[in-house]
């Protein structure tokens, strides 16, 4: 199923991001998904070789939850294939079935662990989606016609609404939507009003979008967050509310709380909600409890 | 070496918008630079458009040296809606640089050519990339100026205005979006997609004179 078909007929669309592990045993990832999330939310979205760091295939680990009956959606990242490699791979995923993409140009090689790496950048967010229409059409970025029936794909693309300058990023997130972009979800959210106020721009465009957010674990991730992750502002007083998490002992339960306010506060204005839990996947089913979804 | 090739009359044409101030740079013994046709070229143009002046100089790379140039021209070019430059991609940068306020176009496509090269300015890059974007992107070059060489905008990595690859780095992207802005030409940003070509082999057969 397509996430584009949900968002079609006004259904508010929930996914969570899950990372493949650095090895090739995924038993454990998938008793997670089936335990926290399958029932919870639409699809399972799976990072490729998230902040540069290597792991196993976003594509495989996208066929094994499939096997599993968790819907996936597979990410595409430019970093590490040229155009080539990644309408192959697109294509692979077709064939075995999964028509939900997230096309993300992808963070530099010099983030991750192997910065020695050539990073590839071939193609970037923008031409990528353009690529997979191109293939949607029934012919490959440089105009050769496919064989048989071309395949079809929800093409998700990502924006920063909460960025320091959300202008340029309105001005990319148009440019996507002009190559052919189904739908949105966003770096994570820790300002409602701002992000009120970027879809009031945004409206303009008529894709969906979800609402990303990240559950704040603690105030040393929040801190960090702030100093060196681009597009997310954790405000003071959040910092300041986390500060009890561990004066009480609550373990992490501000932090869903917080998530859940979040949630609920921005959810009539936007389509549909990614959720990032970054390991805490067990924190899910509580989060969509309280934020009443 | 470099060897600058002169954009499609028609290309160039399109970019010669109001009124025209043009800049060939025959400058350094490195640089390949197709005089006779863009002498011919511009001829043409002026018959068509308006064109206020053509200046031929050397090492406009060179701010100073710029600067220096240009100086008994400033009515003209403050007059001017566009300036037109027809050298390689650092004089391209280095005038758009110095004329913040004026669209500036590049008239060429810089291709490499293996050898020495020559004297160029640390803060400016050409990559020779033989298909010059410095027209979309009102003079700063997205393929030098922005870690991930992206030519359809910013991507999510920057950071107050900085690369996510060096915070020392301004990022290209919000470089581009500022000086666009400033032109009040942000419309350049809605063409269409831009799928980077790696195949432009320099035609040989448009070499000047022949």
């Amino acid at each position: 199923m397509r996430l584009t078909e949900l968002f079609e007929r006004g259904e508010f669309v929930v996914t969570a991001e899950v990372g493949p592990p650095k090895g090739i045993n995924i038993d454990h990832l998938i008793d997670e998904v089936n335990t926290y999330l399958k029932d919870r939310v639409t699809a399972v979205n799976v990072t490729d070789n998230q902040s540069s760091v290597m792991r196993l295939g976003s594509l495989a680990t996208c066929k094994a939850f499939k096997d599993e009956g968790i819907p996936p959606i597979f990410q595409v990242t430019c970093r590490d294939r040229n155009r080539i490699a990644l309408q192959s791979d697109i294509l692979s995923a077709a064939m075995l079935g999964i028509d939900n993409l997230l096309l993300l140009t992808g963070d530099h090689t010099t983030l991750g662990d192997h910065p020695q790496s050539k990073p590839v950048f071939d193609l970037d967010s923008v031409s990528l989606i353009h690529a997979v229409k191109q293939l949607e059409s029934g012919v490959d970025l440089a105009g050769n016609e496919l064989v048989g029936e071309p395949p079809k794909f929800a093409k998700g693309a990502v924006v920063s609404p909460c960025s320091d300058s959300v202008d340029v990023q309105l001005a990319k997130m148009e440019a996507k939507v002009k190559a052919g972009a189904d739908y949105f979800q966003t770096q994570a959210v820790y300002e409602p009003e701002k992000f009120i106020e970027f879809m009031e721009k945004a409206k303009q465009f008529g894709v969906p979008v979800m609402l990303g957010v990240v559950i704040p674990k603690s105030v040393g991730m929040v801190k960090f967050m702030n100093a060196n992750v681009a597009g997310i502002h954790v405000p003071d007083h959040l910092i300041e509310e986390l500060k009890k998490d561990k004066e009480k002992t609550k373990a992490g339960i501000t932090g869903v709380e917080i998530t859940a306010r979040i949630i609920k506060e921005c959810k009539d204005y936007c389509d549909g909600l990614h959720i990032m839990a970054l390991g805490w996947e067990s924190k899910v089913p509580d989060i969509l409890t309280l934020a009443g979804l | 070496m470099l060897i600058t090739q002169l954009k499609s009359k028609d290309a160039i044409a399109s970019l010669a918008q109001g009124k025209t101030f043009v800049i060939n740079c025959h400058g350094c013994k490195e640089v390949y630079f197709p005089e006779y046709q863009a002498d011919e070229l511009q001829k043409e143009l002026a018959a068509e458009k308006d064109i206020t002046e053509i200046m031929t100089r050397d090492y406009i790379c060179n701010p100073d040296h710029l600067q220096l140039q240009l100086e008994k021209y400033m009515d003209k070019v403050k007059d001017a809606d566009t300036v037109l430059v027809c050298s390689c991609g650092v004089g391209v940068q280095t005038v758009a640089k110095y004329l913040e306020e004026k669209r500036v176009f590049s008239g060429c496509d810089t291709y490499p050519l293996p050898g020495f090269q020559g004297v160029t300015p640390q803060e400016l890059d050409c990559a020779q990339c033989g298909e010059c974007y410095l027209n979309y992107t009102g003079g700063v070059c997205p393929i030098t100026a922005c870690s991930k060489s992206l030519v359809n905008g910013q991507c999510g990595g920057s950071k107050n205005g900085k690369c996510e690859v060096d915070k020392d780095m301004e990022c290209g992207w919000e470089r581009i979006y500022r000086k666009l802005e400033k032109l009040n030409k942000l419309d350049t940003l809605k063409h269409p997609t831009k799928v980077r070509d790696y195949k432009k082999p320099f035609d040989f057969s448009t070499k000047d004179g022949e």
